[in-house]
């Protein structure tokens, strides 16, 4: 008996191993039209490097639903003397699911008195948004938040 | 290029932290959208945004396809002099539109 329920499982997991190849293959073979966390992680990757990234010091400021995510107000300040000893030197913001991870990227001098600023921005979707400080120190700090988003940008047809 | 909008208070004092807002009119376009024709619409965006004080750089933004049409961009700068803020707008073409506010700091 027990060679065969061997030889049944050995099968099954060759059967499991085909399957999550050709799905692999078929995921590989159409870019998704969204990012994914992945994505955003290599953006991050590609900004800040290997550094650790800690919570905190960071306040991004976001509404936790948005009506229409053509435009939604969003606002980064962090905690900061912005002296020429210890200021920001930069702030980005990521997220998720839009076709791009990248949503802006700021470099701050102690001539800013404040780190902090305010833009308008586009969610393809409801997602997490991600900012990103570096300090004049060398360390980083973040903060996310999740939004909740009922009309999607970038997906309304233009008017003709 | 297109229309800007800047708002800087006229006068401040010496070591104030004053708030700056910024807003241009432009489409953003993200180069996602699908046109009436089943063509994608180009992408058309301003990727650069700086200003300076007296000729030195206070704030600088990388702009992406995810901010909004028309950038409303505001920060802060401390005002440490009377003179000029320039602001420049850069498009992903090269085209860089300039404009200036005077200060006055007591």
């Amino acid at each position: 008996m027990k060679p065969e329920i061997d030889r049944d499982r050995s099968r099954r997991e060759i059967l499991q191993a085909a399957a999550a190849l050709a799905g692999g293959g078929a995921l590989l073979s159409v870019r998704p039209a969204a990012a994914t966390p992945e994505m955003m992680k290599d953006a991050v990757r590609a900004v800040i490097g290997e550094a650790p990234v800690k919570k905190g010091k960071v306040k991004l400021d976001l509404p936790p639903l948005v009506e229409n995510g053509n435009s939604v107000p969003c606002t980064v300040s962090v905690e900061s003397p912005m002296t020429a000893a210890d200021y920001v030197k930069a702030i980005h913001i990521f997220n998720e699911k839009n076709p791009q991870p990248n949503v802006i990227s700021v470099r701050l001098n102690p001539r800013a008195g404040r780190a902090s600023f305010s833009t308008r921005i586009r969610l393809a979707d409801s997602q997490t948004v991600t900012a990103i400080a570096e300090l004049s120190d060398g360390s980083f700090w973040s903060d996310d938040i999740d939004v909740i988003v009922t009309l999607a940008a970038c997906i309304e047809e233009p008017k003709p | 290029m297109a229309r800007a909008l800047i708002h800087v208070p006229a006068t401040a004092k010496k070591g104030d932290v004053i708030e700056i807002k910024t807003l241009i009119s432009h489409v953003m376009e993200t180069g996602y959208r699908i046109g009436v024709t089943g063509q994608p619409i180009p992408r058309d965006i301003i990727d650069d945004f700086v200003c300076t004080y007296n000729g030195e750089e206070v704030f600088h933004a990388k702009l992406y396809p995810a901010i909004a049409a028309n950038p409303f961009i505001t920060f802060f700068t401390v005002a440490t002099e009377s003179g000029t803020l320039a602001f420049s707008w850069t498009d992903q073409h090269g085209a860089t539109q300039v404009q200036t506010a005077a200060i006055t700091v007591e």
